[in-house]
């Protein structure tokens, strides 16, 4: 029996080293997918959030002489002012265009207004349609009322009233999220990335041994050999799980140096993802290969052929996501009966570890407990399914 | 030796086999002839144990496939029809797996794959992957990897179907050499001379059941015809007059 096992394994094993194209895809696509993706949405949010103060923007204004201490005022706070177009028309112009984001206007009675305390007219030119010059007019608007605010200031305090009576309320925002906390959030979708790079490492052998195999016509002479069906099939899911598993271990390589080189403090952000919470991952995580195994082989030996199968397969590679997008659209906190769904149960622990919140060990027992289960049950329907005349289709 | 009691086999509505009997003894070769969908292929995959009847029975040295179908496999080497070979191992890497499967002793396999390759003559591509082989490169592998265990009773589907002069006639050497070595040989083959030349014992098959089953000059008296393949093609009358 147990010898039987082995050959399979090793054979199987062999067989998809040898093919180096399937191999390549399956251990590279599916655990360097992920980090390259996470570091693209991850660059992409720093470089917005990088936004207001530290970046130097440049504004055309028209008049800039007419208001030569807002000019130095919007200076300060990293606004260059350039000459902007030569009359009005031509700036509503460039900006329909789209040739400038936002110009300014200081109309030629902008000082006499101001110094007789008529509000002085300034004239914001911009497209709100266009989501990049809305950022663009959003900090010139800012910037225009923080000089409202503090030429305000400066009025009440010469009549001799104190600035404070602009301010009956003083609104103080507490924010109670962690650094880990708020990596949270983002990295939620992290352990989607596992789920489908362990899932990745095993589908071609999935597929191979089974749909592939007929396909092939070595099934026929396979089964016509004196080892029973079982042993067959155990024998190749066993080899299934063994990539399923190098697979899962590369991507949280992968996920564990990429995070090194992502500035997520920018972010406020601190995951806890060092070796030890790599190893944990791995064992909250490795029930899911015995599943992802069996699942892939059952869904291949329905099919008849290689095409098939790849096709039902990618639709296998997408359903553990759905109870973790419930979940997340629902925002449910993590509860007991969570655990017993398979990829749900090992996406919270995980969220849970990345946060740095310690693990209730009866969930991380149930979560291991009932993900085994499905993936035993689910061997087993594979075997009976093995056992059956219309294997050979 | 391989005994066919009265077997039936019927895929939904189609009858593929109705009610087929014979026997193959050892020692010699025993054709099983027909047209295409005549049922050989059904009735050969059920000796093999692939298939199980839907009635009747079949035995394989007096063990019955369908009750013991494990260890009737075990005095099985069975090539069925379009057999594939793993196209990422080596032809001898094909062997040895299911030497390995067969059961046979670690040190003992790679002396009889060593035999097989030599037997079959496939020792110039044995080391390369089998991608890529031509069919009759292919076939002999498939039928090393049948024969490495030394089975008492060898099951060969359309064995020469697609290939050349020389393969076939190698492959006709190899049968008589199992022949003489008292192994029970059955094939099946659409091909009239082919199972001519060969067998001691034809048996006809068509529409499902067995037409007429005789050596080949018990064939040509009882049709009534010298040629056989006259004779063939009256056996084929016999079962279906219309």
């Amino acid at each position: 029996m147990m010898r039987t096992l082995v050959t399979v394994f090793r054979k199987e094993v062999l067989d998809n080293v040898r093919d180096r194209r399937t191999l390549a895809s399956a251990l590279l696509m599916g655990p360097f997918f992920g980090p390259i993706l996470f570091a693209f949405v991850i660059n992409l949010s720093i470089e917005r959030s990088l936004d207001d103060m530290e970046r130097t923007t440049t504004l055309p204004v028209i008049g800039a002489e007419h208001a030569p201490n807002l000019m130095r005022f919007l200076e300060s706070r990293n606004i260059e002012i350039v000459t902007g177009p030569e009359n009005r028309d031509a700036a509503l112009d460039a900006v329909r265009t789209g040739a400038h984001d936002v110009v300014v206007i200081v109309p030629p009675e902008f000082g006499v207004q101001l110094a007789d305390s008529i509000p002085a007219r300034v004239e914001l030119v911009t497209d709100q349609a266009n989501t990049q010059a809305d950022r663009e007019s959003r900090r010139v608007r800012n910037a225009l009322h923080a000089y409202n605010q503090q030429l305000a200031s400066l009025r009440l305090t010469a009549r001799g009233v104190s600035p404070i009576v602009m301010r009956p309320i003083n609104v103080d925002e507490i924010d109670m999220s962690t650094p880990s906390g708020r990596s949270a959030i983002l990295l939620g979708m992290m352990s989607y990335f596992f789920i489908f790079a362990l899932l990745m490492g095993g589908m071609y052998l999935a597929i191979d041994t089974t749909a592939g195999e007929r396909e092939r016509g070595s099934l026929e002479p396979l089964l016509a050999l004196p080892v029973t069906r079982d042993q067959l099939l155990v024998g190749k899911i066993a080899a299934t799980c063994l990539f399923m598993a190098l697979s899962l271990c590369l991507s949280l390589m992968s996920f564990f140096f990429a995070l090194k080189f992502m500035p997520l403090e920018q972010l406020g952000m601190t995951p806890n993802f060092g070796p030890a919470t790599v190893v944990a991952a791995f064992f909250v995580l490795a029930p899911f290969i015995l599943l992802g195994a069996a699942i892939m082989t059952l869904v291949a030996s329905f099919t008849k052929s290689y095409r098939e199968a790849q096709t039902w397969l990618s639709v296998v590679l997408l359903a553990p996501t759905l109870p973790i997008l419930i979940v997340s659209i629902l925002t449910l906190r993590p509860r007991l009966e969570f655990m017993f769904v398979p990829s749900l149960s090992q996406h919270l622990l995980l969220v849970d570890m990345v946060k740095n919140e310690p693990l209730d060990s009866l969930h991380v027992a149930i979560s291991v407990g009932s993900t085994l289960l499905f993936g035993v049950i689910l061997t087993w329907i594979c075997a009976r399914l093995y056992r059956r005349e219309g294997l050979l289709g | 030796m391989i005994r066919v009691d009265g077997i039936h086999k019927s895929f939904g509505k189609v009858r593929a086999v109705r009610g087929v009997s014979f026997s193959a003894p050892d020692g010699a070769i025993t054709g099983l002839l027909g047209p295409n969908g005549a049922g050989k292929s059904t009735t050969l995959r059920v000796l093999y144990t692939v298939l199980r009847p839907d009635q009747g029975a079949a035995t394989i040295d007096g063990i019955d496939v369908v009750t013991d179908s494990l260890a009737a496999r075990r005095r099985i080497g069975a090539l069925p029809h379009g057999a594939g070979l793993y196209p990422q191992l080596t032809a001898r890497e094909n062997v040895a797996y299911y030497a390995a499967l067969c059961g046979l002793a670690a040190d003992t396999i790679d002396e009889r794959v060593e035999n097989i390759i030599s037997l079959l003559e496939i020792g110039d591509f044995a080391d390369r992957r089998t991608k890529g082989f031509s069919q009759g490169q292919r076939t002999k592998v498939a039928l090393a990897r049948s024969l490495v265990h030394d089975p008492q009773n060898i099951i060969l589907d359309e064995p020469s179907n697609g290939l050349d002069v020389m393969a076939t006639r190698s492959l006709r050497d190899l049968i008589l050499k199992l022949k003489d070595a008292g192994r029970c040989v059955l094939f099946s083959s659409h091909v009239m001379q082919e199972v001519a030349a060969l067998c001691d014992d034809i048996c006809i098959i068509a529409e499902g059941k067995v037409a007429i089953d005789d050596s080949a000059d018990g064939i040509r008296e009882r049709t009534g015809c010298d040629d056989l393949e006259d004779a063939f093609v009256e056996a084929l009358r016999m079962v279906n007059p219309a």
